[in-house]
């Protein structure tokens, strides 16, 4: 084995988009548990050779490659990541329940994000009918972090220790609330409807790792801000 | 032991693929027959209010829903016969074809619920999907978990069973042995398997039920 063989091996490289909280989930999991990466920028209009190798079969962002094997689906990443590497939080615990839990609300949270997608994308009564969804969807995720977490959230420091793949599911969809707020002109999370929501998103973002890798906000302003315009272009066209 | 209740619809694959498992690993269990057509219990409503859905898994008290969900769970109470290999790549590939199985449902279920020049185009829709799913797959393994029935073949286990009654109610040829070989040959390994023959729901129950199914959905489609 020669010399760059062996720095292959143990080789991560995840393929993404800045724009994908999908790919954000997976960052954030490489980022929390201190795992050297190489980061390739997709553009999907024009995706690489090796994407489309390493996922044939969706052809979509985000892709993890380790060893030379492709691995696809965000939250099988998010697995795979928590059973290969023991450093950093143990991003699903040992008790069986609670991991069923986790895996629960997590693959729940793509409703939610399908929901927050349509309120970008629509005006008026369609946007109205996409609001009241979200509400709804959060006022039940909200219920279900009561059950997670029965004496309220962690400190930041305690936190850190024991941040789940949920919690760095709703950061990568909620981290940019802010940004949507400006660009929508109302809140999606509201402190006083899901307390818990929004404390659990406050605390995560304080975390190290976490901060320095969310985006900055004009930057998402700018992409939100292009997406709800071309999205309400191709409506009445 | 504590105690296990499966909340349950009879003509589900969801609902079958949560017995498949809990029936290979030896698990005892309790099963709640629901009427998810016209009168959900409120004991079903208060462990899944978010989907109001079977498949539910009780334990000692505690309710998990989602097929998938509840699979992972039983794996890792219940260790014995594995459903996941040991190896984190291998574990990543059947939790990808698993995610694939749940989300092309829309597409390989399209044919059942359309009709004419609609049910053509969704019947080939689907097939592509079935393509993916013998080459890349299946391949040229025994079961999709390798030598033994994995998570992978609970997922598409509806396959070897529902299909048939599908295809017959909606007079539609979905899977042929000459056009997929290696799925076909899954088929029969897989309804043949001890524990799975004698798990399956009665055939012509089935077929008067899905009769019933599709006359609703087309007549919705229609409205």
């Amino acid at each position: 084995m020669t010399l760059t063989e062996m720095a292959e091996q143990n080789k991560v490289i995840l393929y993404g988009t800045w724009t994908s909280p999908y790919v954000k989930r997976v960052e954030l999991a490489l980022k929390v548990k201190g795992i050297r990466y190489e980061y390739v920028e997709e553009d999907l209009r024009n995706k690489s050779p090796l994407l489309l190798t390493f996922n044939p079969i969706h052809k979509k962002v985000p892709v993890l490659v380790h060893n030379g094997k492709a691995i696809v689906e965000s939250l099988v990443i998010i697995e795979y990541i928590d059973e290969t590497w023991k450093t950093g939080p143990q991003l699903l615990p040992e008790d069986p329940y609670k991991r069923s839990q986790i895996r629960f609300w997590a693959s729940y949270m793509q409703q939610v994000s399908e929901a927050m997608v349509l309120v970008i994308k629509t005006i008026g009564e369609a946007q109205e009918k996409a609001i009241k969804e979200v509400s709804e969807k959060v006022k039940l995720l909200e219920a279900g972090l009561k059950g997670l977490f029965p004496d309220g959230i962690p400190s930041v420091h305690e936190y850190s220790k024991n941040v789940t793949l949920l919690d760095l599911v709703i950061l990568a969809h909620f981290g940019g609330y802010e940004a949507q707020e400006e660009v929508l002109g109302l809140k999606l999370i509201d402190s006083e409807k899901t307390p818990l929501v929004v404390s659990c998103i406050t605390a995560l973002i304080e975390i190290p790792a976490v901060k320095e890798s969310l985006n900055p906000l004009e930057k998402v302003v700018a992409f939100l801000k292009f997406f709800r315009e071309n999205a309400l272009k191709s409506a009445t066209a | 032991m504590a105690q296990v209740t499966l909340f349950g619809f009879w003509p589900s694959p969801f609902v079958y693929r949560v017995i498949w498992a809990l029936k290979l690993k030896g698990v005892d269990y309790e099963y709640v027959e629901e009427d998810m057509l016209y009168n959900k219990s409120d004991r079903l409503l208060k462990y899944n209010p978010v989907h109001k859905k079977v498949p539910v898994l009780v334990h000692a008290g505690k309710p998990i829903a989602e097929s998938a969900v509840i699979l992972e769970y039983i794996e890792e109470t219940w260790p014995q016969n594995p459903l996941l290999p040991k190896d984190p790549h291998g574990r990543a590939l059947a939790r990808f074809w698993t995610k694939f199985g749940e989300d092309k449902i829309p597409a390989l279920f399209g044919f059942f619920m359309t009709e004419g020049e609609q049910q053509v185009t969704a019947t080939k829709e689907g097939q592509e999907q079935l393509r993916i799913l013998e080459e890349q797959g299946l391949g040229d393994k025994k079961f999709f978990g390798g030598d033994e029935i994995g998570m992978a073949d609970l997922e598409f286990g509806w396959l070897a069973w529902w299909l048939e009654v599908l295809s017959e109610v909606a007079g539609v040829k979905v899977i042929e042995a000459e056009s997929f070989p290696r799925l076909y040959a899954w088929i029969q390994r897989f309804k043949e398997f001890p524990t799975i023959k004698e798990t399956l729901p009665d055939r012509s129950a089935m077929l008067t039920y899905f009769k019933g199914r599709r006359a609703t959905f087309l007549a919705l489609a229609a409205s």
